[in-house]
């Protein structure tokens, strides 16, 4: 690296060798972010056909292979799928409004992948170590719904203009509660940057972890994490039912692929996001010898794809909501449980300590 | 030039360039998502300031909230362009008014001198590890609080007075308790009745 970097300062002058450097290393740590998350995408629908087949006594997509290895089978399934999507025709309506028609998968996936920025995935990796972590992640996911509103709108059809102000609705109001759950880890943790609040939860093993005290909010996030990505049983958005698909029923091919990448790539950024704020991100569930072998890297992994599942095993067991009661649910039930979570915690936190201390598990820190 | 003078003006142009979309455009909807744009250039020159925490909060509140109700708006409304320019002349007089006192304001900026703001020091760049938002918490939560309480209950009441303001009570509406709902028993629903069996028709 530092021989790398003598080398451009040379070339390019000290002015802007160094900036230079700085920036073709952001480069390739993007791309070292982006490519492995976007095959997590593709894997993620496979897993997600397979997971629900089996749940459903089926067997899944079981053909596409790889030099037609047996065991395989199956595997090939995602490359297939993607290379159809590219060869097929993206048809723009006559009615519609063609920039913004092109302008909305690129507005969907833009904020899915840019959140991923200040995501640490052990103690040093970590593309952004920015103080106000939480909040640019905040930011950056309430964005992600301007690409399925100017979607419905530009594509000049009633249903797509219903799903998008469906999922216009339900988004806001999800985010609020979202929001206010991660208020209560930010109280216990004291900080904003990401990295701190998971090394806040360090301490032996998954009793520190922010999952315990704080278990109600982990529920009221991960169920606003499935509501704020449009997945089942909250996917009124799409409503196949009523709607037909929703915000993007006019699109074909590629730009389709798109919306269908960022909805998956939702996914995994809010079971990161879980993973990281509840569950401990890369430490240990236990402290001792065996588990601390395993890098902190494989940890969060492993977590994300648990979290993961939930998603897929949410999918295949509930009916979708009513659109009324997903409001109620958003602003009637989990809004009031979160604001009184956060007074409780603030009283707790000014308790002394001599009382602090009698609590079971000192769980309260 | 430095590198943080290319991202500032590179900023201030495409500022400048989609608030004066955000007048002239004749969509409606260019004109809101042009004032997206804005907002987040904007929170990118307040991020240069060191502004972290106004500039997230930006981004979050007006992009994130404000702007998506704000379009939902504008795209469910069949706007008549016409009639909209009817008043132009009408409301001109005010209008100007308002543009003078904001180049006044802003040529208090522009030439500070003569108005004795170069005499001002300029702000320290911090360290890497300074947090903004933590020094704003501590000077909100403590010497402004009055300010800080007042502001929120000026936006409760706001908040209070657009919903009774828009509250219609129905008669006809079609609603039921979700609570109720869950609390059925089977008795209270279901009415088992034994019925002879017919006989068959020979």
């Amino acid at each position: 690296m530092e021989t790398i970097q003598q080398y451009f300062v040379q070339f390019f002058g000290t002015q802007w060798g160094s900036m230079l450097f700085s920036l073709a290393t952001n480069m390739i740590f993007i791309f070292a972010i982006v490519v492995p998350l976007l095959l997590g995408v593709a894997y993620l629908t496979f897993a997600e056909r397979k997971i629900i087949a089996y749940m459903q006594i089926r067997v899944g997509p079981n053909r596409v292979t790889f030099f037609g290895i047996p065991w395989l089978r199956g595997w090939g399934q995602p490359i297939a799928d993607a290379v159809k999507a590219i060869m097929k025709e993206i048809i723009i309506p006559t009615g519609a409004n063609k920039f913004l028609f092109v302008l909305a998968p690129v507005l969907t996936i833009m904020p899915a992948l840019a959140a991923w920025a200040v995501i640490p995935f052990s103690p040093e990796l970590v593309l952004a170590d920015i103080n106000a972590g939480l909040l640019y992640i905040l930011a950056m996911t309430s964005m992600g719904i301007y690409g399925v509103i100017i979607a419905g709108w530009a594509s000049n059809s009633k249903y797509a203009f219903l799903g998008a102000m469906r999922s216009a609705a339900q988004v806001v109001s999800y985010e609020l509660a979202m929001g206010f759950a991660l208020v209560c880890v930010l109280m216990l943790s004291q900080s904003l940057n990401i990295g701190d609040i998971v090394s806040g939860q360090e301490g032996g093993s998954l009793l520190n972890w922010y999952l315990i005290p704080l278990f109600p909010m982990f529920l009221v996030y991960l169920i606003s994490g499935v509501a704020e990505t449009n997945r089942a049983p909250f996917d009124v958005a799409e409503g196949e039912s009523e709607i037909v698909a929703g915000f993007h029923v006019d699109y074909s091919g590629m730009a389709f692929t798109v919306f269908f990448l960022a909805e998956y790539a939702n996914m995994i950024l809010v079971a990161t996001l879980t993973s990281i704020m509840f569950l401990g991100g890369w430490l240990p569930p236990v402290d001792v010898m065996p588990f601390t072998l395993i890098p902190g890297f494989v940890w969060l992994l492993l977590k994300i794809a648990f979290i993961l599942f939930f998603f897929l095993w949410f999918r295949a067991t509930f009916p979708r909501y009513r659109y009324d009661q997903i409001m109620r649910l958003g602003w009637k039930v989990f809004i009031p449980i979160t604001l009184i979570w956060i007074v409780v915690l603030g009283l707790i936190m000014q308790l002394p300590e001599s009382v602090r201390s009698v609590f079971p598990l000192n769980i309260w820190f | 030039m430095s590198f943080q003078d290319i991202i500032f003006y590179t900023f201030s142009a495409i500022l400048i360039a989609s608030a004066l979309g955000v007048i002239t455009f004749r969509n409606p909807v260019y004109s809101a998502l042009l004032l997206v744009l804005s907002f987040i250039t904007c929170a990118g020159l307040w991020l240069l300031l060191e502004a972290e925490f106004l500039a997230i909060a930006l981004v979050l509140v007006y992009v994130g909230a404000v702007m998506v109700l704000f379009l939902f708006v504008v795209m469910m409304l069949d706007i008549n362009l016409d009639q909209l320019r009817e008043g132009f002349w009408k409301w001109f007089p005010f209008g100007g008014l308002i543009a003078l006192v904001m180049v006044g304001e802003i040529s208090i900026v522009l030439m500070g001198k003569y108005f004795g703001l170069d005499e001002m020091p300029t702000p320290k760049p911090h360290a890497a590890d300074y947090s903004n938002t933590k020094e704003l918490g501590r000077l909100i939560y403590t010497e402004y609080v009055y300010a800080f309480e007042l502001a929120a209950v000026l936006l409760l009441i706001a908040m209070v007075a657009a919903i009774a303001l828009t509250l219609r009570h129905r008669e006809d509406k079609k609603i039921v308790d979700p609570a109720k709902q869950i609390s059925v028993q089977k008795k209270d629903r279901l009415r088992i009745v034994s019925i002879p069996a017919e006989k068959k028709n020979q």
